[in-house]
């Protein structure tokens, strides 16, 4: 049996820096040798509000980005928004604070052994993880394509470098306040046929994970999609993030999206079961 | 350098520390093995095994309340086959002292999960859960009633003799916790786990229903620790010979040497593990730290010291 959680750290890490970028901050973080560990789809969870706080569970986020090339070492880019407590407490520490965190968790993006055409989705700041992928992608000679989606134009996480690996990035917003009006998952049956796309990676929210699966499964294409439960520990230790997930045997189990995930084969995942008793 | 005796017994369990991970916050010790050696705590108390397989209850399983968290869980496990052929076979390697809790809907269910562990070796001792509050059916809660808790421990001590120690987790939601532990104690429990999670509700103010989908959950952490002190200190003055493991919030060496003075022999961590992995490592070293600097020699000494008569008494 693999060994859970093989390549975490506990470790105490300064912030590099803090900027607001739109209605996000964009975080880094020294985390010296862990950064080469960190793989596109993991995770970090953080300890917030200070010793003192009530607040006491660790917070969970997506690792946008890791360097180890950097002046001051390894370093994670982390894009937070700022919406309940604890991302409200991360967001307004200021450079040089040291948290507590563990990383790197969870499962990771597959990378297709040869270079195929990939089409990456992402629905509000769930765009950010996708930006390190599709770098990664592209140095494997795979044609990256983009999708960004949002309800509203502010809510579009497209850093300009973002752009530098993708072969294109579209944009949809409901309001139409921003690229093209409509869902991020309209053009997708198209773009699968135009580009002959062999794989979908997503991340967002999990009604544009089961809207995605469900174009996908129809023109079987692989989906790989980071999911967002509300998690408690990031660890397993819990089990309070699970998902239904169905087994090699037909059999549906709940799974961690912690250890499990958060990157999943999104056919697997019984998107119309979740919420519900199985 | 002062010399501190740590150990702890359970019925004829001897464990080398007084800390544990507490039934259903450490799932089987795997995941924790990467943060620290698991030989290196008292014991792993392993998540509440049923017979069978068991999906639990529908997300969200739960919600963060001021300094705790409810969970709405109920019970997802791998059935007690899946258990003892992959997860106990684990722990031993590891070289962890071992204590299975056990989970059932019915007192058979109890009887028939003690047979199953009593030729297993390596285990240190079985934990009877009787109070887990994340059941459809609240009748089904045998820690809340003092005869149903009773023919629990009893048909689990029948069945499995007097080899390996019973230790019987009660809730903290009865009127009288005293005459449960009394009951349950005259049934053969060697010792005690207190206390469970309390039966809670968080109501989602956007959605305006319950907010976990099981509706109510068992509050955990901090928020907690006091109520867990006063069921300790309560059943250790009517029964001072029945060692308790003590649970409900701890989080520093200074909260498990309170809930120690109150009379537990030995403290389980669960929800301070999910904020801090390595919670259990250092509530091990500031414990020890705490008994040396108070002059304790050893554990022993400092268990129930909360009870003793004030000074020209």
């Amino acid at each position: 049996m693999v060994q859970i959680n093989k390549a975490a750290k506990q470790l105490l890490a300064p912030i590099v820096s803090n900027k607001k970028v739109g209605q996000y901050h964009q975080i880094i973080i020294n985390i010296g040798d862990v950064a080469a560990s960190c793989k596109p789809g993991n995770f970090v969870a953080i300890s917030v509000g200070g010793d003192s706080s009530r607040m006491v569970l660790r917070r969970a986020f997506a690792i946008s980005r890791v360097s180890t090339s950097t002046t001051v070492g390894g370093t994670m880019e982390l894009i937070v928004a700022p919406h309940g407590q604890g991302s409200k407490w991360l967001c307004a520490q200021s450079e040089g604070v040291v948290l507590d965190l563990v990383a790197p968790l969870g499962t990771a993006f597959g990378i297709p052994t040869e270079p195929v055409p990939v089409l990456l989705v992402g629905g509000g700041y769930g765009s950010a993880p996708l930006f390190g992928l599709a770098e990664l992608l592209n140095s494997r000679g795979c044609r990256v394509d983009m999708l960004l989606g949002a309800s509203t134009g502010s809510k579009i996480y497209a850093p300009m470098e973002g752009k530098r690996a993708v072969n294109s990035m579209r944009i949809y917003t409901e309001d139409g306040s921003m690229g093209s009006a409509g869902r991020v998952t309209d053009p997708i049956p198209e773009i699968i046929k135009d580009l002959n796309v062999a794989v979908i990676y997503s991340c967002g929210p999990m009604p544009m994970l089961a809207a995605i699966t469900k174009i996908s499964n129809e023109f079987d294409v692989v989906h790989q999609c980071a999911v967002e439960e509300s998690m408690a520990c990031g660890i397993g230790i819990c089990m309070t993030c699970v998902l239904p997930v169905e087994n090699e045997d037909g059999s549906v189990s709940m799974l961690r999206s912690c250890i499990d995930g958060p990157v999943m084969d999104g056919s697997k995942v019984q998107w119309d079961q979740v919420g519900q008793q199985l | 350098m002062s010399t501190l005796d740590f150990s702890t017994t359970i019925g004829n369990a001897w464990f080398p520390a007084p800390t544990f991970t507490a039934s259903g916050c450490a799932s089987s010790g795997r995941e924790l093995a990467q943060f620290f050696p698991l030989r290196d705590m008292g014991g792993v108390v392993t998540k509440s095994v049923m017979s069978k397989v068991r999906p639990g209850r529908p997300t969200p399983r739960m919600a963060e309340t001021p300094s705790g968290m409810l969970n709405s869980i109920g019970l997802q496990g791998p059935g007690i086959d899946a258990f003892l052929a992959k997860d106990v076979p684990y722990l031993v390697e590891q070289k962890a002292r071992v204590i299975v809790s056990i989970a059932g809907e019915t007192i058979e269910e109890y009887s028939t999960l003690a047979r199953k562990l009593r030729a297993v070796s390596g285990i240190s001792a079985i934990e009877v859960n009787i109070s887990c509050p994340n059941v459809e059916n609240r009748g089904l809660v045998f820690a809340c009633d003092p005869e149903a808790s009773r023919r629990v421990i009893d048909g689990v001590r029948r069945t499995i003799g007097g080899e390996l120690p019973i230790i019987a987790k009660l809730s903290p939601d009865v009127t009288d916790i005293v005459s449960i532990a009394k009951g349950v104690v005259d049934a053969g429990a060697d010792g005690l786990a207190l206390i469970n999670t309390v039966l809670g509700m968080v109501i989602n103010v956007d959605t305006m229903r319950p907010h976990l989908g099981g509706k109510t959950g068992g509050l955990s952490g901090p928020a907690i620790r006091p109520i867990a002190v006063r069921a300790v200190y309560q059943v250790h003055a009517a029964l001072p010979h029945t060692p308790i493991l003590g649970m409900g919030g701890i989080a520093s060496g200074k909260d498990a040497l309170e809930m120690i003075l109150a009379g537990a022999s030995g403290v389980s961590i669960g929800t301070a593990s999910f904020g801090n992995p390595t919670a259990i490592m250092s509530i091990q070293s500031e414990l020890k730290q705490l008994l040396l600097d108070r002059g304790f020699t050893s554990l022993k000494q400092a268990v129930g010291f909360a009870h003793r008569p004030l000074e020209g008494e």
